[in-house]
């Protein structure tokens, strides 16, 4: 029985190779802030993202690995944070032992949308909107796959069937994804003035969605740099010293 | 009867202690002054650095150990929380991470040049085969590790790799579930991996010892294959290697740390930061790169059973390869037939890492199967013809000569061949 499964497993990638093999969308090149060995968040763009979490993708995604206190990586001030953490009620476990909510800390993580997975997929047409917490590590593609799909949507080709309550979009393998397109031009209005066009939206959210999965590149990069020119500088010597002990060999 | 060690250090402290338990006379003879061959090239770095490799796995792994939780339901977090709370928790695992890729880069090596220069004869074949298992538990060690962060690759990755073993006649699904500890990859499983994942590094610790044990009764291969034969053919381990093998060593560093601190997740595949989902198969279930070759041999037999035996057994061959290889010679420097086989050996290896990469359609099955017939056929049929029917080139008369003269090449009028004498 279970050789059956694990040849149908086999089976299934050998068969179903082909038919996987869907012509998927170009990857857009986005020239992003934080790429490169000295990249970081562009701070305004980051926290226009946040905006576009907050007022959009939070409806349905979870943040759920990162914490209110994460904000202050991307420029917000502790009274800030505060403030935005306060905002929100979590469960928790009143003195008299029965459940109660308080006001959430810095401390805490991001408050999920759905209390769990039956409730989210109940109340959405039985989809699951993923935890978007390493979103742009746990896809092929990172930042600019994200980008592709936010800003990939439009109308089917003739006579390309769509699924019951599907909408097509040129970058989600298949083409076919459960998610309405969530971002609009001017579905914000930002604070700093900047135009809110449908690119400008997805590149905001983008930014602040790399930065929560990786909230230390900037630390790490910037360790990066004085690891590797102490290492070369140390390759250096210590080629050095080893041409000087090998002198009396060669 | 025991007696006192004789020790000749002047510190009092050390000379008292050493007197007792000669540690620093032993140490003194095994990696001070111990006579290593003088024409060493920088590829006799790679055993030195895969050993630094094993020690800095140990002692990151150890951290992480401190903050990871093996359990279904709490280990993907507990590594994000180690990326996101422990205090260079981000370091301590991308070094981890990335350390596996560059473990597995350095043995590699280590082992391709054992096979160049033909160490793996006579008389080194026990250090040979102490190196096979090695790396048997080191792929063992590393398919574990990779289901710990439990996500989509690591789920799938055991679940594919454990089923294996319900290939085996009769006795085949009673293994999987002995080895599950239940009746699909679960919590059980996941607690045994993470147990066995901080067991298996002090066993290939142990016999890491035993291989260098084994080095040090036979003393080390040399890239023309010959043995030593005058102390001028040999310096002292110390300074002339550590110094050498520190240049090699801060390489080795700079390449790990590019990919520590700039391209962490360059090894890492996106599934895996997918939280386990036991109803949801990936599209493509692919192991880390350093395991594709032995996957693409799995898959190239078109019968479960045939392609499990072919892909241990693509292993278990190096065992005998000190007894398949009828040549005299050891360096394939001067076996000039070997040596194109031996490049075409490495090709055949890593175009079986691409096909392993590669779903198996089209062309991709076709070299699948060319480079895995080639592999064992190089092993099992070239490796005792060619030696037996190969004219090798004259070789040098003794190490330090063709050193002295010329940097490296064997001199115009070196000795004819001659079997390698056998002690």
């Amino acid at each position: 029985m279970r050789a059956a499964t694990t040849l149908a497993l086999l089976g299934t990638l050998l068969a179903a190779a082909p038919a996987l093999a869907q012509e998927e969308g170009k990857l857009p090149h986005v020239n992003w802030s934080f790429s490169g060995p000295f990249g970081t968040y562009d701070r305004a763009a980051a926290q226009r993202g946040f905006q576009i979490y907050k007022e959009v993708c939070s409806n349905c995604h979870s943040l759920k690995e990162a914490y209110y206190r994460d904000l202050e990586g991307i420029g917000l001030s502790a009274a800030q944070v505060k403030a935005i953490a306060a905002s929100v009620t979590v469960p928790t476990i009143g003195d008299d032992g029965q459940p109660a909510e308080r006001p959430a800390l810095p401390s805490d993580h991001f408050k999920s949308p759905f209390p769990n997975e039956k409730a989210a997929r109940a109340a959405l047409n039985g989809a699951l909107p993923p935890d978007l917490s390493v979103i742009t590590l746990a896809r092929e593609g990172g930042a600019d796959y994200v980008y592709g799909v936010l800003t990939g949507y439009g109308e089917p080709p003739a006579g390309m069937k769509m699924g019951e309550g599907m909408n097509y979009n040129k970058m989600f393998p298949g083409h076919q994804i459960a998610m309405p397109q969530p971002l609009q031009p001017d579905q914000v209005t930002y604070a700093d003035g900047t135009k809110a066009t449908l690119d400008q939206e997805a590149h905001d959210v983008v930014t602040f969605l790399e930065y929560v999965a990786n909230p230390h590149m900037e630390e790490r990069k910037r360790i990066g740099v004085k690891v590797i020119l102490f290492l070369a500088m140390l390759t250096g010597i210590t080629y050095a010293v080893k041409r000087k002990v090998w002198s009396d060999v060669h | 009867m025991a007696g006192l060690n004789k020790s000749d250090f002047k510190n009092p402290v050390v000379n008292w202690i050493d007197t007792r338990l000669p540690l620093f006379t032993l140490m003194n003879k095994e990696y001070a002054v111990f006579p290593t061959p003088r024409n060493f090239n920088y590829l006799w770095n790679f055993g030195a650095l895969a050993s630094v490799a094993l020690v800095l796995m140990i002692v990151t792994g150890i951290f992480l150990a401190m903050n990871y939780t093996p359990d279904g339901s709490m280990a993907f977090d507990s590594v994000e929380r180690i990326m996101r709370d422990v205090n260079y928790g981000w370091l301590l695992r991308y070094a981890h991470a990335n350390g596996a890729s560059m473990f597995f880069l350095v043995v590699y090596v280590h082992i391709f040049r054992g096979l160049y220069y033909g160490s793996y004869k006579t008389p080194r074949e026990l250090l040979w085969m102490l190196g096979v298992v090695i790396l048997l538990l080191m792929m063992a060690t590393a398919f574990m590790g990779y289901v710990l962060p439990w996500g989509q690759m690591s789920f799938w990755g055991a679940t594919v790799i454990t089923n294996l073993f319900s290939a085996f006649p009769v006795v085949g699904n009673a293994i999987v579930t002995w080895l599950w500890g239940g009746f699909a990859v679960g919590d059980p499983t996941l607690h045994r991996f993470f147990s066995l994942h901080y067991l298996l590094p002090f066993v290939i610790f142990a016999v890491v010892f035993l291989h260098v044990i084994a080095l040090h009764i036979t003393g080390s291969n040399n890239p023309l294959g010959i043995d030593v034969k005058s102390p001028q053919d040999t310096l002292p381990f110390h300074p002339y290697y550590t110094i050498k093998d520190s240049v090699g060593l801060c390489v080795f560093f700079l390449v790990w740390s590019f990919f520590i601190f700039f391209e962490p997740n360059f090894f890492a595949n996106p599934d895996n930061y997918i939280p386990a989902n036991p109803l949801q198969t990936p599209s493509e279930i692919v192991p880390e790169w350093y395991l594709l070759p032995f996957y693409a041999i799995l898959r190239s037999v078109p019968n479960k059973l045939g392609g499990v035996l072919m892909m241990f057994g693509s292993i278990l061959v190096l065992f005998v390869i000190p007894w398949l290889d009828t040549s005299p010679v050891r360096s394939a420097k001067f076996r000039p037939i070997w040596r194109a086989l031996f490049w075409v050996l490495v090709a055949s290896t890593i175009a079986l890492g691409f096909v392993g990469a590669h779903r198996p359609e089209g062309w991709w099955v076709v070299l699948g199967r060319v480079a895995t017939t080639y592999y064992f056929l190089h092993f099992l049929v070239l490796m005792p013809i060619v030696g037996k029917l190969e004219r090798p080139l004259p070789l040098p008369e003794s190490i330090s000569r063709p050193v002295i003269s010329r940097g490296g090449g064997p001199l115009p009028g070196g000795a004819p061949a001659k079997p390698m004498e056998k002690p």
